[in-house]
């Protein structure tokens, strides 16, 4: 049932390409109808499953002369995924309902990226994953190049490139093991029981991971990341952040790890050296910037620093906590990226803080003001958000792996209070205008509707998972006992 | 007892109340009444607690506990004894006083009410959890209400104070966090209780010895440095929070900006969550670091005291001379709860000065918090008087105009300064009796301090009461009929403390014999 989120967003697609190109009404409609389906899709799909059992959803063979097949499937960590691509997706059509410019094509790009998003959550195949992946890169370009706003042409390319040179770096990966294996399929699960060549896999680790986690923004790799941040129109970047960066990341866990567990254990100090790296330079740089839009950019480098580390902790609860963390930045990124781009920026026509400094925001749009701080908050790691649990846990992991890097993170945690309380004040809690001066201009348009829906809805769910992190706990924990994580136990990681 | 779930109610109830103020919007009258209302009903909440609470047990009452994270060892636990229950009845007595000093605030009312029931119900939840990613919840959820009190209706340089106390208290939290990482992976608990029964009987140091291991240039640090690491992360999130010089710099500044109704909590409450602190989590969990940290800690005491005490003197500005002197007498409390620290001479010494000391302490964080806010309440008023001046030199004489204003701010500046009579002595006599013996070299340099906290006192009296009268003044209006009555209870209140200490103490006394034969040394 949960191959439907595929299918849903794609009926979509094709939906929006059939209806009348000037009726912006229906192609709104069809895009919330299919973000819905896909999210009470994935809702079920989360009920479903029973904890710590593989859910299959299909195993067709498809080009058997490669041995790749049609094979889709779902766990714990997958299916926590597909709820956040669920929420950010439905979040998304909300914060875009305004969308005037050639609304039937953003819809159609904009659902066909939510797609092939599901795609390679569910994907058990590394073909079918790889196609899923490319998949993904194209409707990304076409909704930063086409809708975007700041120096969009250089956010787009930067971003496809940085994409293609992954992905050319994971495939290069993929075919030699499939090479190197013998074994003539793409199954990973077939794959994953496969004891790689220990000189093989020192060099594939760093191929496969490296490759992903450029999309996942491990620092030095990560400069595509703010830029295509700011450049993206609101939906987008909300995606972009919230759920693209979490394709890499999750490449990195379902793939390079499960594949080249010894590979790992040799680079993991230098991958937790690197991304505790991102952590702080992130954060410092999100501290100095003046483009409002910019600081939430390299806040999500930093918050996917935590995933990384997370993941370079091979143990239990440091995984665990890094794909809390990819859900929980998913939100509360989706959600501070709504208030910037869409909230503040449509209606301000700036994102420059000192000026946004002098207009004293939290009078004329005090909705977009709580919303941030609320998200902000969340955002610095406040207990009672979702954001809490995750970061905890990958601390707690960090502390068994490398004691020392989990000092460095604490510095980490602190700069993003820092910045996050800078962004705060200058944005909103600015010098209140005198009417007079501002008399000729006119009043900001109130918050709608749909953006309250949106935001309710994200906010809710970070408390919720916050408040309550066995929701997403029990379900992520006992995937672990899985044979795809042998090498967790192996390395005496639990 | 009864099955009703009083800790729970008294904490939820200022949330739930805080959601229903917001609510409100421009119906401001509705909003404070609410609030108010709110503030009552807790008091008769912590009445009733007191009522049940059986002060001849030391032990933890009003249990509450459900299992909440396992991967994280969080629960839900909640519990008071002796000390959790006096920090109760603080914050539900200082709160209703902040609400009515705060009654004309002007701008978004029912904001600012709401901002007021959210610190309550942080302070009460850091008060009684006791599990640390509970206890952590309700500690910071306190931090965030406050800086938006400081930040949105302080003064006109509010933006710089409230950013700086918010950064310094999250820098001591994230230590103290990073720290707690580090319990959890040694022991994998997180109940307070369960960890001090750990460090009672030595497991707790050596898990720590044993699963933390760090090198640094290739030299392995000792085990013993290793837990006092994890014992500086906790520390640090204290001193920041009472605060302990050198970490006190945020606190003249936030004190003097925010507006003085919420001065009164940031004093009178929140600065009792780190002495809170020390006495519920750092002594009991880590007693071997505090003695072998104690001289240092010691001499920061010290330093606290004597250092803010001349600070307050050379102040010309009413809120931070009330700043600095709400330091100096915090440090009285530092002072006592790192002399228990010691040896001393153990054999030689009956428990009864280190438990003399400890109630001492008690009694100080108690009535501290009271005269605290009793004194900010009384500059408030003025300040609605003079027009938002406050400084030193800007009165004098007021004795004729306004006599019952200083009668009543008389009373509460004597009680600081600890007269006996009034309820600030109680505490710092048993807190100077009990230390002498434990720490005579401290305690002798301390009672400089009480010299300086004197001369300050008196040259604030002087200035503002006595001499000639400005004329700027001649038509200050005294004490309303209404403001007197409010103020009549506070002052009842200190008096009855003053000559009848024993309500308080024997609260506490069982707490505090357990908490000393706890210690073990």
């Amino acid at each position: 049932m949960l191959a439907w989120t595929i299918y849903s967003s794609f009926i979509g697609v094709l939906l929006l390409m059939v209806i009348p190109k000037d009726n912006a009404a229906l192609a709104r409609k069809v895009a919330i109808l299919s973000a819905l389906a896909g999210l009470i899709v994935a809702v079920a799909g989360f009920f479903q499953l029973k904890p710590g059992v593989m859910l299959h959803i299909s195993t067709r063979s498809w080009i058997s002369s490669l041995g790749a097949g049609y094979h889709l499937a779902a766990d714990g960590v997958s299916l926590t995924l597909v709820l956040l691509t669920g929420l950010a997706s439905m979040a998304g059509v909300l914060f875009s309902w305004n969308i005037q410019n050639r609304t039937k094509e953003f819809f159609a790009l904009y659902l066909a990226l939510i797609g092939a998003v599901y795609g390679v959550f569910l994907s058990f195949d590394l073909f079918l994953l790889f196609v899923f992946y490319e998949l993904a890169i194209i409707p990304k370009y076409f909704l930063i190049a086409i809708w975007g706003s700041h120096r969009r042409e250089y956010g787009a390319m930067k971003l496809a490139l940085y994409s293609f040179i992954g992905s050319a770096m994971v495939l290069a990966g993929l075919i030699s093991a499939y090479v190197v294996s013998g074994v003539h399929t793409f199954d990973l699960f077939v794959l994953a029981r496969q004891p790689f060549p220990h000189g093989f896999q020192l060099w594939a680790f760093p191929l496969v991971f490296g490759g992903f986690a450029v999309l996942a923004g491990l620092w030095p790799f990560h400069t595509w990341a703010p830029a295509g941040h700011v450049a993206a129109p609101t939906a987008a970047s909300m995606l972009l952040a919230g759920v693209v960066m979490k394709l890499g990341a999750y490449g990195c866990l379902r793939v390079a790890m499960t594949l080249f567990p010894e590979g790992l254990e040799a680079w993991k100090t230098p991958v937790a050296t690197l991304a505790v790296v991102g952590i702080v330079y992130g954060g410092l740089v999100a501290l100095v910037q003046r483009d409002f839009k910019f600081v939430i950019g390299y806040s999500s480098v930093s918050h996917m620093g935590f995933v990384l580390l997370g993941l370079a902790t091979i143990n239990t609860i440091g995984l665990s906590g890094a794909v809390l963390q990819m859900f929980s930045h998913g939100i509360i990124a989706g959600l501070l990226f709504a208030v910037v781009g869409r909230m503040v920026y449509e209606r301000t026509h700036t994102r420059d803080l000192p000026a946004l400094e002098a207009m004293g925001l939290s009078k004329s749009l005090p909705f977009a003001a709580v919303t941030f701080v609320l998200a902000g908050l969340a955002s610095m790691g406040l207990p009672g958000f979702s954001g809490f649990v995750a970061e905890l846990e990958i601390l707690l992991g960090a502390w068994r792996a490398f004691p020392s890097i989990a000092l460095v993170t604490g510095l980490g945690i602190l700069i993003s209070v820092a910045y996050m309380l800078r962004a705060m004040q200058k944005a909103f809690f600015g010098a209140v205008p005198s009417p007079v001066c501002h008399a000729d201009q006119p009043p900001l348009e109130p918050v709608s509707v749909p953006e309250r829906l949106g935001a309710a809805l994200l906010l809710g769910v970070a408390l919720l998972v916050g408040l309550y992190p066995r929701l997403l706990l029990d379900v992520i924990v006992p995937s672990f006992d899985s044979p795809l994580f042998d090498w967790l136990r192996k390395g005496g990681g639990r | 007892m009864s099955s009703l779930p009083l800790l729970s109610l008294i904490t939820m109830l200022p949330l739930l109340a805080g959601f229903g103020v917001a609510g409100f919007g421009v119906r401001k009258k509705a909003a404070r009444s609410l609030a108010f209302g709110s503030s009552l009903l807790t008091v008769f909440l912590a009445c009733l607690l007191w009522c049940r609470f059986d002060n001849a047990s030391g032990d933890f009452q009003f249990v509450e506990y459900h299992p909440w994270i396992p991967a994280i060892g969080a629960n839900y636990y909640v519990a008071v004894d002796g000390l959790g229950l006096l920090m109760v009845m603080l914050t539900s007595i200082v709160v209703p006083m902040s609400i009515l000093a705060a009654w004309r605030v002007e701008r978004n009312p029912s904001l600012y009410h709401a901002m007021v029931l959210f610190l309550q119900a942080g302070l009460m939840g850091t008060f009684t959890a006791l599990n640390f990613i509970h206890w952590f919840l309700f500690w910071e959820l306190s931090l965030v209400p406050a800086f938006f009190l400081v930040r949105l209706w302080g003064g006109s340089r509010r933006a710089p104070a409230a950013a700086r106390f918010f950064i310094y208290t999250m820098a001591g939290s994230v230590a103290m966090l990073l720290s707690f990482l580090g319990v959890f992976y040694a022991t994998g608990k997180l109940d307070f209780p369960d960890l001090a029964e750990m460090s009672r009987h030595g497991a707790l140091n050596s898990a720590l010895a044993a699963k933390l291991g760090w090198r640094l240039f290739g030299q392995a640090f000792t085990a013993r440095q290793m837990t006092e690491f994890v014992f500086g992360g906790v520390l640090m999130g204290f001193a920041v929070k009472v605060p302990m010089v050198p970490f006190h710099t945020w606190l003249p500044a936030a004190y003097a900006e925010a507006p003085s109704a919420t001065t009164m909590l940031l004093t009178g409450v929140m600065s009792k969550m780190g002495l809170y602190g020390f006495l519920r989590i750092l002594l009991p969990l880590f007693p071997e670091q505090s003695r072998w940290l104690r001289t240092p800690l010691l001499v920061l005491a010290v330093v606290t005291i004597v250092f803010s005490a001349c600070a307050a003197f050379a102040q010309r500005d009413l809120k931070r001379i009330l700043a600095y002197s709400s330091i100096n007498h915090l440090g009285y409390c530092l002072l006592g709860v790192f002399a228990l620290a010691g040896a001393g001479g153990t054999a030689l010494l009956p428990a009864t000065e280190k438990a003399a000391a400890l109630s001492g302490v008690l009694l100080q964080m108690f009535n501290h918090g009271l005269t605290a806010a009793m004194l900010f309440w009384l500059v408030s008023v003025l300040e609605q008087r003079s027009g938002g001046l406050r400084g030193l030199n800007d009165f004098g004489g007021l004795r004729k105009t306004m006599p019952v204003f200083c009668g009543v701010t008389g009373i509460a500046l004597f009680s600081s300064l600890g007269l006996p009579g009034l309820n600030g002595f109680a505490g710092e006599f048993l807190i100077f009796k009990g230390s002498f013996p434990l720490a005579m070299g401290a305690v002798s340099l301390a009672a400089l301090g009480l010299l300086v906290t004197a001369v300050f006192i008196l040259t604030l009296m002087q200035r503002l009461f006595h001499g000639p009268l400005n004329s700027k003044w001649v038509r200050l209006p005294d004490l309303t009929r209404g403001e007197r009555l409010l103020f009549a209870l506070p002052v009842g209140l200190m008096f009855l403390l003053g000559l009848w200490p024993q309500l308080l103490a024997s609260i506490v006394n069982s707490t505090v014999v357990r908490m000393v034969g706890r210690l073990p040394f």
